[in-house]
């Protein structure tokens, strides 16, 4: 089975994130970069599923140049090869663009099964997964917690609020995992030896035939205009229990309306 | 002259470090609490190829090297030292005697399960009469026939008795030698041989997540195949090994006085006491600062001594200087630490206090302080 593993390179979530004040997208270049959590999730259903059924599993990233570093640590993961889509007019890029330039690349690779995660850590839009499968045209099983492929069948235990839903789709088909769905392996040394002599395909925005207009801030369907830091936590409320400390409780929860 | 990382040795120190933090920092302490050995944790850590890090990829191992094997006993045991020695001893100890001086067929017996972790193999010189003093051993081998008959005791050996454990490589006084010295010989001795006794774990001050027993060979007998190595040279070929041990027990100390830093730095912005943070006063700082320093040196000795191993020159001296230094700080940074932590850091939920019980062993297992010392002496031509 032929899969594409989409992997985003983030700021780390667990360090102090920014904007840029200049263009209000995020700021890649001070942050500590990292593989958005939830595709470590995906990578390594990938590689379980070559594991069991054979085949060959490919990192496909857009980002700009030092995402490298997050496609380096993923194939020490063990996939076979990436695909790294970087072009200087994708700076700025929406949603609805980044969906387009994945699909084309996606069109190039012949995926029998795309795997992503449900959401990345900075974005959080959890469109890419469908917004990519309407473009291809295939299903798109979404939300995963359990994948099991049987031939060209997939099976899906789709999380929601109240429990799961199970669906099955014929390949090809795009799915989106939860971090319920798997332990990520930690890269070997054995992984990350062989990771440097595994080959990364780069390709720029004319090799997907995708014009610089349709992308980036020219492209954009939608712009961030303002942004303003989170106002840093209030003390918060103290209450002390003097025989009705329940009900004091209730009544915050109430006002504040938690309850 | 350059001490930087390369990118795969800076990724390997990241995976584990990782793993450290996620896997086995919200463990371990309850592991520390009740001495139980963390058979999940030592499976994840064979799942990612820890237990062959220096070995050939014939044998199943990663194709690394032993800084590689140093790199990730660092980062495990700034998290925790039961872990860390149980993977340093199952390596150095264990599996490379055999992956040094073994038979094709021990190598291809043992190597595979002992290099993925899914078996211990423990290393016994030490005995209850003697330590230092190799020319001390006790037991005895006899050839009878075809078998080698062991009687004796070896005295806290790590890996001994777990569930997964395999064998026991033990030295032992097989002859005389022309000169009248005693003859000393390794051999294999596979769990469960009968004769071979295991006896229920120590009460330790520290490294209570790790496995030490007494051992006792009452006419225990194992094929004259289960000789390891030649005969007679049991001595010369454990000493080599302990000589690269030391650099691996050195940089499980810089681990542990890395970690030191660590949690005091945390501790010392988050604590108050005086309407401020302990860490605003100078006095806090200059401990914490005198930690770094100790750490980074010791760290600098034993990445010289590895440079100089895996560049085929004699790192003898080098590996007993990295070993006497970084033992040596690592107990002052648990002082220092568990001091910053005031009376928190005496309890044992604190991982301060785990490193100050588990750091006064480093100047005591795979050659004492004193014979650090003595090793340097010795070289200095005194
Ligand atoms: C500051 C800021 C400003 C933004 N401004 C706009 C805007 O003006 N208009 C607008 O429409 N959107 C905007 N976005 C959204 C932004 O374009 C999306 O974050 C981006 O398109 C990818 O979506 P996501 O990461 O949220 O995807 P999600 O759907 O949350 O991610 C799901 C999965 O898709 C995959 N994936 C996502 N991106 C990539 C990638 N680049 N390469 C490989 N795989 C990937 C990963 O597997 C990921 O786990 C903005 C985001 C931020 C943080
Ligand atoms: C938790 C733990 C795990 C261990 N694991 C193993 C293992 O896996 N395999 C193994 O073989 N051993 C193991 N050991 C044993 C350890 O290596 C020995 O305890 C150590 O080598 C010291 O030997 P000893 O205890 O016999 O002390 P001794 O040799 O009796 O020394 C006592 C004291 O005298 C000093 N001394 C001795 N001779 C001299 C001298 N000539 N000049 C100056 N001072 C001297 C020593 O430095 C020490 O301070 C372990 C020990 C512990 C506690």
């Amino acid at each position: 089975m032929n899969i594409v593993v989409l992997v985003k390179q983030v700021p780390d979530s667990g360090a102090d994130r920014n904007l840029r004040n200049d263009d209000n997208t995020v700021d890649r270049g001070s942050a500590n970069n990292v593989i958005n959590e939830m595709d470590e999730y995906a990578i390594e259903e990938a590689l379980k599923i070559k594991e069991a059924h054979g085949g060959e599993v490919t990192i496909l990233t857009m980002g700009p140049d030092r995402a490298t570093e997050s496609i380096r640590k993923a194939l020490s993961m063990g996939p076979d090869k990436a695909v790294h889509v970087v072009d200087d007019a994708l700076h700025g890029s929406c949603a609805v663009a980044t969906s387009k330039v994945l699909a084309a690349a996606l069109g190039q690779l012949n995926a029998d099964l795309v795997i992503c995660g449900a959401e990345s850590t900075d974005g959080r839009v959890q469109v890419m997964p469908h917004m990519i499968a309407e473009r291809l045209g295939v299903a798109a099983l979404t939300g995963a917690r359990k994948l099991t492929v049987d031939g060209g069948t997939l099976t899906v235990e789709r999380q929601t609020e109240e429990g799961y839903e199970v669906i099955t789709a014929a390949t090809p088909a795009v799915v989106s995992v939860w971090d319920t769905i798997n332990e990520p392996r930690y890269p070997s040394f054995k992984g990350i030896m062989a990771a440097k002599k595994k080959p990364v395909q780069t390709l720029s925005l004319a090799d997907l035939g995708v014009a610089p207009t349709e992308v980036g801030f020219d492209g954009a369907t939608s712009a961030v205009v303002e942004h303003s830091k989170r106002p840093p936590r209030s003390g918060g409320a103290k209450i002390t229990d003097e025989g009705e400390g329940g009900v004091k409780l209730v009544e915050f929860l109430a006002t504040e309306k938690f309850v | 002259m350059d001490f930087r990382l390369t990118d795969e040795q800076a990724a390997l120190r990241e995976s584990v470090r990782d793993f450290a933090r996620e896997v086995v920092a919200p463990v371990i302490a309850e592991h520390y609490e009740q001495h139980t050995f963390p058979y999940e944790v030592i499976r994840q850590m064979g799942k990612m190829g820890l237990f062959g890090l220096p070995f050939g990829e014939e044998h199943g191992g990663m194709g690394g090297d032993y800084f590689a094997l140093c790199l990730a006993l660092e980062e495990l045991a700034r998290v925790d030292s039961s872990v860390a020695i149980t993977l340093e001893a199952a390596v150095s100890l264990g599996a490379m005697p055999i992956y040094r001086f073994g038979t094709d067929e021990q190598r291809a017996t043992w190597l595979p399960k002992l290099l993925s972790g899914e078996a211990l193999a423990g290393f016994g010189l030490t005995e209850p009469g003697t330590g230092s003093d190799a020319a001390g051993t006790q037991t005895r081998a006899v050839l009878d026939g075809d078998h080698w008959v062991i009687n004796g005791s070896k005295a806290f050996i790590t890996n001994s008795g777990t569930d997964i454990t395999a064998l026991v490589t033990v030295t032992a006084v097989t002859g005389t030698n022309p000169d009248g010295s005693k003859e000393l010989s390794t051999i294999i001795v596979p769990t469960g041989t009968p004769g071979f006794t295991v006896a229920p774990g120590y009460s330790k001050v520290g490294w209570t997540a790790s496995d030490t027993h007494e051992l006792t060979f009452d006419d225990c007998r194992v094929p004259v195949a289960n000789l390891l190595g030649e005969r007679g040279r049991g001595f010369a070929q454990f000493l080599q090994i302990l000589d690269e041990g030391r650099i691996a027990i050195a940089a499980l100390a810089v681990g542990l006085a890395q970690g030191c830093v660590d949690e005091s730095i945390r501790y010392a912005k988050e604590r108050h006491a005086f309407g401020r943070p302990i860490g605003a006063n100078q006095a806090i700082q200059f401990k914490i600062a005198d930690m770094e320093l100790k750490a980074h040196t010791a760290r600098l000795a034993y990445y010289d001594a590895a440079a100089r191993m895996l560049a085929g020159e004699p790192f003898k001296r080098q590996a007993a200087i990295a070993k006497l230094h970084a033992s040596t700080i690592a107990v002052d940074n648990a002082r220092e630490a568990t001091q910053i932590h005031g009376g928190y850091g005496f309890m044992n939920e604190y991982p301060v206090a785990r490193f100050w019980r588990d750091s006064k062993i480093l100047e005591i297992g795979e050659g004492t302080s004193e014979v650090q010392r003595m090793i340097i002496a010795r070289d200095l031509g005194l």
